[in-house]
């Protein structure tokens, strides 16, 4: 049975079952404590399970986040919150150099049961060091797994699966959807953490997508459904792995692909996505793969040029139509 | 101390009071969107250092620096455009509140990065230090800043190669929620630059005489060639963290008098969480602003005529400064690119 729950509720569902079931499962951050989190994720589990299991940091990223690795190590199974994606550069080092390499160069003697998470993308006019998505950094490490929730269910079931994991999971939280609301099944069994959900089935074009974009194109494809055009819209889910089985099948289908995502174009995780995807498609691809990204500046702060560096629904509608028409133009002549 | 100074720093004062309070009011109309982090009960502070530089000095603020530009001399009106998000603004309406930037006052930016200015300001001072000038670094930051890393590593290098660098600990107590006993092994936060050999001192940061005077004799010392200064600023916001923070987590007595140091009274601030109304404020007594005026007025440098006619003066500054905002055009996403590209040289790259 389910219930309807925000995003951030839904997270705070996942601490808590994980907490309560396993005391090798603490968190740390900061203002995660006393504060309850600045998006409410940790909210009432300071109370509930103390400062050992809940405790509130001193703004130390790169420390508190190698603290988390320390820990993992040595059988614990830390939840390691970075207030938000815009501060992940001074904790990359205790990522990058401690938790992808070590269960590797001890030559697999080691767990990593560490879960980092972070609030990130564009939200509104907070400025260009505070509208970072940073999702390429780290798609090119190996020995790192990235999962992004787009729905609270899958909040609730991937934070739960991140804990529960021995590898080192990054959770890629979006901070415009926080508020989110969805129903969420407790007690349902979860597709694996990577697998990619399809949204909107379609026949004329598949959008691959993730994170918030996966909402905005689902409203794109409800646009064009008025004009004739069915788009399936797959949600991702997990950048690192990648499904490719899902988006491959569905290509096969519809013959056009539309890579949608918030993240600057050059070098993003769209990128890697339309590259992949078109080496093992080309021969049922009609059309050019297509990408629809951010616009490879810094985010302005002002809010009209703020929008404009990230694709709107308006221009997912565009794109997508434009896709359909190249593939009709080739085929015609 | 003259006349003339006290005046500036008592209008100094009134004016980013003023101007911060509009800025609340602006933000809950909509005109102002985003993380606004405001000033009030910190004036002190920006006005005493800040005063206490020359021209030629730098300033490195973190994102609670719209006040820090106003007393710098940045004109109200480009100040209250940034926040609009204007192109107007200082920083043509790119940076917002938390990025300030005015490079001929040598305002050298707003960071909202804790513990960014520190390496920034270092490497100011490096260069200050390289070329032999007169002049002198100021640097910015709170008392949560302190313990990452970068502040650690630039205290090493200011105090290994002598550098003119004068570091300034606004001391609020808190870094947004978590009090400074909970978040510091070492709440004296001046003591932390001993492990460098920097010299040290702590100052009242509600007192601006106090603090001008101290960064007066640390300027000296620097421009003596006596290397990095230290100064920790005790201070305390009367607002929550930014406008999203309503600091519930700060109990009214705190706010009230929080001369309140010891152990038992954070473990109390840990029990109770409310904001103050402005009642309660207001029975707190004079703040800051209220006991330099009152100085003043005492010493003979000022009649309370005059007062009135300050904060006349400043509301008047402020009010322009909206109008001026609402009146700003919108910037330009051509323009965007043209500062993504202002240090390109004719070349083509594609
Ligand atoms: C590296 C980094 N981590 C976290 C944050 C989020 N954050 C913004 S302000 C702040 C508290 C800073 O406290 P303090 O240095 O005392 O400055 P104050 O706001 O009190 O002036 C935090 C944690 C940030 N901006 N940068
Ligand atoms: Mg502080």
């Amino acid at each position: 049975m389910s219930q309807e729950l925000l995003y951030w509720q839904a997270l705070n569902r996942a601490m808590d079952v994980e907490m309560a079931a396993d005391e090798a499962v603490f968190t740390l951050g900061e203002d995660v404590g006393l504060y309850g989190g600045s998006y409410r994720v940790t909210e009432g589990l300071h109370a509930k399970y103390g400062e050992w299991r809940v405790r509130d940091t001193p703004i130390s990223e790169n420390s508190f986040t190698g603290l988390g690795v320390g820990a993992a190590l040595v059988g614990m199974r830390p939840v390691v919150e970075i207030m938000t994606i815009n501060f992940l550069p001074l904790a990359l080092d205790s990522i990058i150099n401690g938790a992808a390499k070590i269960p590797f160069m001890s030559g697999g003697q080691f767990r990593m049961p560490l879960v980092v998470r972070m609030p990130g993308g564009v939200a509104r006019q907070l400025g260009a060091q505070h509208a970072q998505r940073l999702e390429h950094t780290l798609m090119n490490v190996p020995g790192l797994r990235i999962a992004v929730p787009s729905t609270p269910q899958d909040a609730y079931w991937q934070l739960r699966q991140a804990i529960a994991s021995d590898e080192p999971i990054i959770l890629l939280e979006h901070e415009l959807l926080y508020f989110s609301k969805g129903p969420v099944d407790l007690l349902a069994d979860p597709p694996p953490m990577h697998r990619a959900a399809l949204r909107r089935a379609g026949r004329d074009l598949t959008i691959v997508t993730y994170s918030r974009h996966a909402l905005l194109s689902q409203d794109a494809a409800a646009e064009l459904a008025k004009e004739g055009i069915e788009a399936e819209v797959i949600d991702l889910r997990s950048l690192k792995p990648i499904d490719w089985d899902t988006c491959a099948s569905s290509i096969e289908k519809s013959h056009r692909l539309l890579v949608v995502e918030e993240d600057c174009r050059f070098a993003g995780a769209g990128a890697e996505i339309a590259s992949a995807l078109a080496e093992r498609c080309f021969y049922s691809l009609d059309a050019p793969v297509r990408r629809l990204a951010g616009l490879d500046i810094p985010t302005p702060f002002n809010g009209t040029l703020e929008a404009a560096t990230i694709p709107q629904v308006s221009d997912i509608v565009v794109a997508a139509r434009a896709l359909c028409q190249s593939g009709q133009e080739s085929k015609a002549s | 101390m003259e006349r003339d100074a006290l005046h500036r720093l008592l209008r100094d004062m009134l004016l980013s009071r003023a101007f911060e309070e509009r800025a609340a009011e602006e933000y809950a109309k909509g005109n102002i969107v985003g993380f606004l982090h405001l000033y009030p009960g910190e004036e002190a502070v920006g006005a005493g250092v800040i005063n206490a530089a020359g021209p030629s000095d730098y300033i490195v603020s973190d994102y609670r620096e719209h006040a820090h530009a106003l007393i710098r001399g940045t004109p109200a009106r480009n100040v209250m455009a940034e926040l609009f998000g204007r192109a107007d603004g200082m920083s043509g309406g790119m940076g917002g509140s938390m990025h300030m930037f005015d490079a001929r006052r040598r305002f050298m930016g707003g960071y909202a990065i804790v513990g960014e200015t520190c390496p920034i300001a270092l490497g100011i001072a490096y260069t200050v230090a390289m070329r032999s000038l007169p002049e002198a670094v100021i640097c910015f930051f709170g008392d949560g800043a302190v313990n990452q890393g970068t502040f650690h590593e630039s205290l090493n290098m200011a105090a290994l190669w002598r550098l003119p660098l004068l570091l300034v600990c606004e001391n609020n107590h808190y870094a947004i929620g978590t009090e400074i006993h909970r978040h510091s092994a070492v709440v004296e936060v001046y003591k932390r630059a001993a492990a460098y050999n920097i010299p040290a001192e702590r100052v009242d940061g509600m007192d601006v005489i106090k603090v001008y005077e101290a960064a007066r004799r640390a300027l000296e010392r620097i421009r003596g060639g006596g290397g990095p200064q230290f100064i920790e600023c005790e201070t305390y916001r009367f607002r929550g963290h930014s406008m999203a923070d309503p600091g519930t987590y700060r109990p009214a007595v705190e706010v009230k008098a929080h001369e309140a140091w010891d152990p038992i009274s954070a473990a109390v601030r840990e029990i109770e969480f409310r904001y103050p109304t402005p009642a309660e404020l207001a029975a707190a007594g004079p703040d800051h602003i209220g006991q330099l005026a009152a100085h003043m007025v005492e010493a003979g440098h000022l009649a309370e005529i005059e007062i009135e006619a300050l904060r006349k003066e400043v509301n008047a500054i402020v009010e322009d400064a909206v109008q001026f905002a609402l009146q700003s055009p919108q910037p330009t996403m051509d323009a965007a690119w043209a500062h993504l590209n202002c240090n390109r040289r004719h070349e083509v790259l594609v």
